[in-house]
């Protein structure tokens, strides 16, 4: 059976985005052309079964491959962004945003929450690509701010998987401030001794490497993900001419120094059990903590 | 300064600097034959502040944008020449090597001493090589962070000025970590207990700016830009025309008005009518003036709550709404 159709109990989930299975029933990896099935996909946690690529995997996946069951509370709801600049490209900014809004059915790029993985509590947030490319505003940055609080507050270990084209340029400089307000809550974590994990999935750049993401006290990427400062094509135009194969991937960025482990999805779960538990050591969960909705 | 030579003059400061030129002939000629031509010249310089005023009372963002990158815009290394006699440049990184794209280094303002950390852009093609046009690799930030922490250690205040055009996009800075490096120092810029004052004085480029921008308060001068891409960057992705860089200028809400409004920063540095570029060691001493009242307001405060308000100030960054939610 799929580990899809176990639907773990009480995991809250907005309904419409489960449903976003394709309609055909067969999908061609991006990286070596294999035609994979979609149940075997399922099965496999979108990695393909020939070469190893991770496909996108949705929030709610996320969710249901980290958390114990039943254990995750989405917290921070109804934080919109209000286009403070009135900004206007060739769309307006706040007709992007609702028409992002009805095809997602999300509020913005992130949710937040707190959940127990292998019985640890942490505080989580999980941004999402599929909005307007994961990309960072004032309500992105202000709900993981929120959410590092959380972990202050309740003294358990923060998460955040990062997944963002970066700065939201719609925003410019709030967006940009965003990078400087989620560290500085990191450097709070930071002293009072809590852990926190980063997990950098395809593709993470721009302004969320830049901050957050590669600030973890320990930063897991998932193998083949695209992560950077820089977008490769500006990178291309800047030195006038193509890049090193595998230049900015997760392989490229454990090379260099820049993350402790490439993790593949299916030890995703584990490997952060693991280094949660050296962290906390129980420690952190012997502070009372409210009840869960 | 050699404005005659080599000058580049923007198109709307032309008018200007036409009439500079025709008092400066009026007075030549009239040295040479014993003239007097004094009230001549009172009338158009009088003109010509005049003209400066209306010109520059109504910028286009873009133009504001063309007066940030201006070539004779002073530079941090200008700065520091009017403000630190007695400055004693540091190099280095202590790990890779010494990046020329930021300057840092001792000094004295007025009692006190200063650590001073800025990016340090070039005159012409020689020293922009050298510099690489103010767009620092990861060692540069490495360099301020590593000086702000020595400077932390011995109590003295940090002051930054920020002109870049953003961190650098290359190879050699993506392999040391270009965004770690940047992290980093927003992180470490945020709980540095002292004082850190940052001014922008020309381009504040992204991320590149904001490594060396978080502070107890930060300003602008009156035609420096900040802004989280280029406007040409902007237009390219947003617009998919280069071309639009005017429109995504205004777009952005990149003037210091602007981000004075917008609440990302505590104030607007007046400039020399004309810019800055028109006399070095005016801009120079305003900017010197808020740094002082910064400092006396900041300086009595105990270091917990000196980081307690800088971690409030930037906890309030952002516009958003909250539809009643938890």
């Amino acid at each position: 059976m799929s580990w899809l159709n176990e639907t773990a109990k009480g995991i809250k989930v907005l309904s419409t985005q489960k449903k976003d299975i394709p309609d055909n029933l067969w999908r061609k990896c991006p990286q070596c052309s294999e035609i994979l099935y979609h149940r075997e996909l399922d099965r496999n946690l979108w990695v393909c079964g020939a070469c190893g690529h991770h496909l996108p995997f949705t929030t709610e996946q996320y969710l249901e491959l980290l958390f114990d069951d039943g254990s995750w509370t989405e917290t921070h709801r109804g934080i919109v962004s209000k286009d403070a600049l009135d900004f206007r490209d060739v769309k307006r900014y706040r007709d992007r945003l609702r028409a992002t809004r009805l095809k997602t059915g999300k509020e913005d790029a992130v949710i937040t929450g707190r959940g127990e993985i292998g019985r640890i509590p942490v505080s989580a947030s999980i941004m999402d690509f599929s909005f307007m490319g994961g990309s960072m505003g004032s309500v992105v940055g202000e709900k993981i701010a929120r959410a590092l609080l959380d972990s202050l507050r309740y003294r358990e270990a923060a998460i955040i998987l990062s997944q963002s084209g970066g700065a939201r340029m719609q925003e410019s400089l709030l967006s940009l401030m965003q990078m400087a307000k989620t560290s500085a809550v990191l450097a709070r974590l930071r002293r009072e001794g809590i852990p926190f994990i980063s997990l950098l999935t395809n593709p993470t750049t721009g302004g969320v490497t830049a901050s957050y993401a590669t600030l973890g006290d320990l930063n897991i990427a998932e193998p083949g993900a695209l992560i950077g400062f820089a977008g490769p094509r500006v990178i291309k135009q800047t030195i006038g001419g193509d890049l090193p194969p595998g230049f900015q991937s997760s392989e490229f960025l454990l090379e260099h120094g820049m993350v402790d482990i490439i993790c593949e999805r299916k030890n995703l779960k584990k490997t952060i059990e693991s280094t949660l538990a050296w962290f906390t050591d129980g420690r952190d969960v012997s502070v009372p903590r409210p009840p869960r909705g | 300064m050699d404005w005659k030579k080599k000058s580049i003059w923007l198109d709307f400061e032309l008018p200007i600097v036409e009439l500079e030129e025709r008092i400066q002939t009026l007075q030549d000629s009239a040295s040479v034959r014993g003239m007097d031509v004094d009230d001549e010249v009172e009338r158009l310089r009088a003109k010509a502040s005049r003209l400066g005023k209306e010109i520059f009372a109504k910028l286009e963002p873009w133009q504001r944008v063309q007066l940030a990158r201006h070539p004779r815009r002073p530079t941090t290394n200008d700065y520091i020449h009017h403000l630190f006699p007695d400055y004693i440049e540091l190099h280095g990184d202590r790990m890779f090597r010494d990046d020329e794209a930021i300057v840092a280094g001792m000094a004295s303002l007025g009692e006190r001493k200063v650590m001073i950390i800025g990016h340090q852009k070039g005159r012409d093609t020689k020293s922009n090589i050298r510099r690489n046009f103010g767009m620092a690799h990861p060692e540069g930030y490495r360099k301020a962070l590593r000086l702000m922490e020595m400077a932390a250690r011995f109590g003295r205040p940090v002051i930054t000025l920020i002109d870049t055009p953003g961190a650098y996009p290359g190879l050699g800075a993506e392999e040391r970590g270009q965004a770690e490096a940047i992290a980093r120092n927003l992180r470490e810029m945020s709980d540095l207990p002292v004082p850190i004052i940052c001014v922008v004085t020309g381009e504040g480029g992204s991320g590149g700016a904001l490594a060396l921008g978080v502070g107890d308060r930060v300003y602008m001068l009156e035609n420096s830009i900040y802004s989280v891409i280029s406007p040409e960057g902007c237009a390219a992705i947003l617009w998919r025309d280069p071309a639009k860089s005017k429109e995504a200028a205004k777009a952005m809400k990149l003037t210091a008005v602007d981000a004075l409004e917008l609440g990302v920063i505590d104030g607007v540095i007046p400039e020399p009518i004309g810019g800055a570029h028109r006399d070095h060691k005016a801009a120079a001493i305003a900017i010197k003036a808020v740094i002082l009242d910064a400092l006396a307001e900041l300086e009595p405060l105990p270091t917990g709550e000196l980081l307690e308000r800088r971690l409030r100030k930037y906890l309030g960054m952002g516009v958003w709404e909250e539809a009643g939610g938890d």
